[in-house]
């Protein structure tokens, strides 16, 4: 303990926060926006009425939801390069940043637990307010978008935050390809300057205060839409 | 796509010289089931007495219980393996802190491992135990006072068997995390499946063969476990009474 060097910290605080941070929270907030909308149509698919496109969707939640993140972050690293090829038309694989591979894995991966939260939501709707979508002379995607949807998403509202700041902490597994998250940026620190204790009890602290603040807030959200219904 | 597959590069040697590729992933999962199983030892055991203290009349156990689950479910899990793996032993007396460093591959980062993953998972646990005591009627408490139970013994008799019942199925879905999230070992050098699956894609270079066989492997591993747990479910149900349902839960 008697080594404990606070000015490594000190000094590369503009690179952990500027380079590091900037990554988490861009990935965090890009692969919740985009896990959200993938996840709903997700659970409005694994609701459909035509079996095939709910065992569709039920067997991509159900892949997602069994196998390890770590394993998911692998896969899309040395997968999206053939997709992208394949789409783009191009004969070899292209290439593509951690950034990007990273984007795509946690938005096809959180959509899996996202969807679960919007189905419950949407199951949680009387169904007398489709009935009545319907009798309004509403086709399936306005009531859906005007009646369904807004209601599900309100009363899911702090299990879909909850389930973002586990996101948050998860950008953290971007680890394993290398890139320069805010673990990323520390990690880098930590091995060039040989200072892991002081680095990694510093990101700790760092994601238990963001963590342990967005839930607070949360809890709170949770109380005051508890009073409201 | 272009990709030429190549199954039976499953069926060649691995490098090292142990076995096929197919046996080195085996013996990968046997790591992953030890580590498991190994860490859910911990977490049943700290995360049921957390759980539990935190629904006594306690103050300071309730407190001292949400101080644990708030400081162990805010922090990433790899930034915990860190913490255990480098962190840790600098902070212990130096003795002990050298003898946990110079354990040999592969317990000097199974042993860390272990404890990270019990103590994670012991976390969800407790919150676990305690929705499920928080989720019987007050009478059953109040029955067991008025029996002349004491308070342990109303826990011991009326309680805990009640809502051990009661959690088993997101019990079920925390085992099964457990065995997920033993693949962020490979951070600190465990080599179990998914570790695995990443060192053969690194010697073979066959990508999708490695990646496709661990999922395969972590999906057979998954039903096992379902098909295991629904027996025991069956075995202990008290007949008459109904599961709770379950609530949706932000998770893996």
């Amino acid at each position: 303990m008697s080594g404990f060097d606070f000015d490594v910290i000190e000094r590369s605080l503009p690179y952990l926060f500027r380079e590091g941070m900037t990554f988490t929270l861009t990935l965090t907030a890009l692969a919740m926006t985009g896990g959200i909308v993938f996840g709903t149509l997700l659970a409005m698919m694994r609701l459909a009425a035509f079996k095939p496109l709910s065992m569709l969707a039920g067997a991509y939640v159900n892949l997602m939801r069994s196998i390890p993140l770590v394993l998911v972050i692998f896969w899309f690293f040395f997968l999206v390069p053939y997709i992208g090829a394949w789409v783009l038309r191009e004969p070899n694989p292209i290439k593509v940043g951690t950034f990007w591979s990273a984007l795509i894995t946690f938005t096809m991966f959180e959509a899996a637990y996202y969807c679960e939260i919007m189905r419950a939501g949407i199951q949680s709707i009387a169904r007398g307010q489709v009935w009545s979508g319907y009798a309004l002379g509403l086709n399936y995607w306005q009531t859906m978008g005007k009646i369904v949807l807004p209601q599900a998403f309100r009363n899911m509202l702090p299990v879909l935050l909850t389930q973002t700041i586990i996101l948050f902490q998860d950008t953290s597994l971007v680890y394993v390809i290398s890139a320069t998250d805010f673990l990323g940026a520390a990690s880098k620190i930590a091995n060039r300057d040989y200072r892991l204790v002081e680095m990694y009890s510093f990101v700790a602290i760092v994601y238990f205060v963001m963590s342990y603040g967005l839930s607070t807030l949360v809890r709170r959200l949770q109380q005051r839409i508890a009073i409201i219904r | 796509m272009n990709y030429n597959w190549h199954w039976k590069v499953l069926l060649e040697m691995e490098p090292g010289g142990t076995g096929t590729y197919l046996h080195y992933l085996l013996v990968g999962l046997l790591w992953t089931l030890a580590t498991a199983l190994a860490a859910w030892v911990i977490a049943l055991a700290i995360g049921a007495a957390v759980g539990t203290l935190r629904t006594t009349p306690l103050k300071w156990a309730v407190r001292l219980g949400n101080l644990y689950v708030e400081i162990f479910r805010n922090i990433p899990l790899i930034v915990q393996m860190f913490l255990w793996f480098f962190v840790m032993p600098e902070l212990v007396p130096q003795g002990l802190g050298d003898w946990i460093k110079q354990m040999p591959p592969p317990w000097g980062s199974y042993v860390p491992a272990v404890l990270c993953l019990g103590i994670f998972t012991s976390v969800r646990v407790a919150e676990q135990v305690r929705a499920g005591i928080q989720s019987l009627p007050r009478g059953q408490r109040l029955a067991g006072i008025a029996m002349g139970l004491t308070e342990a013994q109303t826990y011991n008799y009326v309680i805990l068997p009640q809502s051990f019942r009661i959690i088993l199925p997101p019990l079920t879905s925390e085992f099964m995390n457990i065995i997920k999230n033993s693949s962020v070992a490979l951070t600190i050098g465990l080599l179990e499946l998914t570790g695995r699956a990443r060192a053969m894609q690194e010697f073979s270079f066959r990508v999708f063969e490695a990646f496709t066989a661990a999922t395969v492997i972590y999906l057979l591993t998954n039903l096992a476990v379902v098909l295991l747990m629904r027996a025991v479910e069956k075995k202990v149900r008290v007949p008459g009474l109904i599961a709770a349902a379950a609530t949706p839960q932000a998770g893996h």
